[in-house]
């Protein structure tokens, strides 16, 4: 982390301090998000009620009958993130299917980005990919990593809902919707796998920072996991 | 129909009408936004704490949120202690006006209603024990929009009927009216610390901001609110990389609109955001119609959290300030309406 610049200190009104390590989507500045808010967890600062990481800043929700923005700023600059014993992140293997009726948009996307179906699967299938946020809705999560060659601008106008589950692309980006909802994104396969479910513990899945992988399986495999995670969840 | 019943709960809420918009809320979800839960809770949390200390109850137990569209209740069971305060709601008992807000002793048989009055966007009744839905995420809080909290994660609907937790204390009490001059709907401007992207706009822009005139447009929900007045125009775009959102951020998008982001927020978002309103105002925002009209000045952080510490002061004298109503409580009526039974029966708290 040498050589990194000093993050900034921004108020987000006077119960939230936004901590900004920088303004592009960069997995350095990510790890240093990270470490911060590992970092604000372990040291229990007086009135942090919560943070949020997202790409490039962490935002520290506190009681302002409790603390202040100024002495919050102090506390933060007091700590060692880059010291910190780090967790390591997990990687995940997602199951995907990539098969009609599961994958809406494969055949549009191919058309406009020049590439044939198999090829587009092959290249997200076989990317590694990070947990940069979850934002939106909840479990709703935002994945870093997408290879450059599936890099299609979001749609001019918004499709009809995806289903939760549906695996989305745009804009440079890779996403895992966990509710129904119209989308400008492109939905190119769907996983059975339930990214968020608050009755469960852990309620999602992949923690911020962790790597998923996706897998591919097909229409009938998707069905049997389906019923499989029906008869776990007993509902 | 949908029930919340237990074995030996005495006292329970029955909703007989609900407009849209009627919901159960508490001080809201935390604790799980770095999942993108929202947080929910009430929109003006001044009325909200108001009807909280009314009723003795504590900061946390739950209470019905009542919008525009208006909510009448029933005691189901046995009489219930209950109040209500936020905008200027036309509040009755068996068609009887009541002031705007009060605490009150429920009757069997009697009916409360709240239709919308001059002013305000919404009003709290809470009942003494509080609402005791099943909390969700350490949350009675409703999010409609995912389904989370509340009853089912829904609006409140007629047929309804709400269970109430133990009370500490459950006293007979003469009807009061809460005199609370802090939900009066000053019309001072709003207050605004600027950040965390003020820089994203132009010197002048910022200007315009604080100086112009805006309209709450239709476009307002327990979401956000949309107003009109001035453009305020980016100096770098309007896309930036997402980061999180606090309670009253003041996001300008592509249109060029102030759009406050209220209770029911997502808890990250893609726009520049030029201020946020500061705690003191936000329920003064939430209180505000679409059409009506306000001004937004800057303000600093410490004057911010001079404004809170001022406000959270007046709003901790209201067990000082209920004026009995005079409605007679003679031992028949007691009896009648099974309070001295109520008292007997009062159960410990957990």
């Amino acid at each position: 982390m040498t050589g990194a610049i000093a993050p900034r200190y921004l108020p987000a009104g006077e119960s939230a301090l936004v901590v900004e390590f920088g303004e592009r989507i960069d997995v350095a500045v990510h790890d240093r998000v990270l470490a911060l808010d590992e970092a604000v967890a372990a040291a229990h600062l007086a009135g942090v009620i919560e943070t949020v990481p997202t790409y490039r800043s962490l935002m520290i929700h506190f009681d302002p009958r409790r603390t202040s923005t100024p002495a919050l700023i102090d506390a933060v600059r007091g700590l060692d993130p880059a010291g910190a014993p780090r967790k390591p992140p997990r990687h995940w293997r997602i199951p995907v299917c990539y098969d009609p009726p599961f994958a809406e948009d494969l055949g549009e996307v191919a058309s406009r980005l020049g590439l044939s179906q198999d090829e587009i699967v092959a290249l997200h299938s076989g990317a590694l990919y990070r947990v940069y946020m979850y934002g939106f809705a909840p479990g709703f999560t935002f994945l870093g990593g997408l290879p450059e060659a599936l890099a299609i601008p979001r749609r001019a106008a918004p499709r009809p809902p995806v289903p939760p589950g549906s695996l989305l692309i745009a804009g440079g980006q890779a996403l895992i919707a966990s509710v129904s909802m119209p989308t400008g994104w492109y939905q190119i396969g769907r996983s059975p796998a339930r990214v968020f479910d608050w009755r469960r513990e852990p309620m999602v899945l992949a923690d911020i920072g962790d790597m998923i992988q996706f897998e591919r399986i097909d229409a009938a495999a998707f069905a049997q996991m389906c019923i499989d995670a029906q008869t776990t969840a007993g509902r | 129909m949908r029930k919340q019943q237990r074995d030996g709960d005495l006292a329970r809420l029955r909703i007989l009408a609900a407009g849209p918009g009627a919901t159960i809320q508490d001080p809201g979800r935390h604790g799980y936004l770095r999942y993108g839960v929202t947080p929910a809770g009430p929109m003006d949390w001044t009325a909200f704490q108001t009807v909280a200390l009314a009723l003795g109850n504590e900061a946390g137990a739950a209470a019905i949120e009542v919008s525009v569209g208006g909510l009448s209740v029933g005691a189901e069971d046995a009489p219930l202690m209950v109040a209500f305060a936020g905008g200027a709601f036309d509040w009755r008992r068996d068609g009887q006006p009541l002031p705007a807000a009060a605490r009150l002793i429920l009757r069997r048989g009697e009916i409360l209603s709240a239709r919308a009055g001059k002013s305000g966007g919404w009003a709290y009744l809470g009942v003494a024990g509080g609402v005791d839905t099943p909390a969700v995420m350490g949350s009675r809080a409703t999010h409609v929009r995912s389904g989370i909290g509340g009853l089912e994660g829904c609006m409140l609907r007629a047929g309804d009927v709400l269970s109430v937790g133990p009370t500490r204390v459950y006293a007979p009490a003469a009807d009061a009216a809460i005199d609370a001059p802090w939900l009066s709907g000053r019309l001072d401007p709003i207050r605004v610390v600027p950040g965390p992207q003020d820089d994203y706009f132009s010197a002048e822009a910022l200007a315009g901001f604080f100086e112009a005139n805006f309209t709450l447009t239709a476009a307002a929900d327990r979401m956000a609110y949309r107003f009109e007045g001035a453009a305020v125009a980016h100096a770098r775009g309007h896309d930036i990389v997402s980061d999180g959102v606090a309670l009253g951020a003041i996001q300008i998008a592509g249109d060029q609109a102030p759009l406050v982001l209220m209770a029911d927020r997502q808890p990250t978002g893609g726009y520049p955001k030029l201020g946020n309103v500061i705690l003191a105002d936000i329920g003064r925002l939430a209180q505000m119609r679409p059409g009506e009209s306000c001004r937004f000045s800057r303000a600093r952080l410490d004057e911010a959290r001079a404004a809170l510490a001022a406000l959270d002061k007046e709003i901790a004298t209201t067990p000082a300030r209920l004026r009995s109503l005079r409605r007679e409580m003679t031992p028949a009526w007691l009896l009648e309406n099974n309070l001295i039974d109520g008292v007997v029966k009062t159960r410990e708290r957990r």
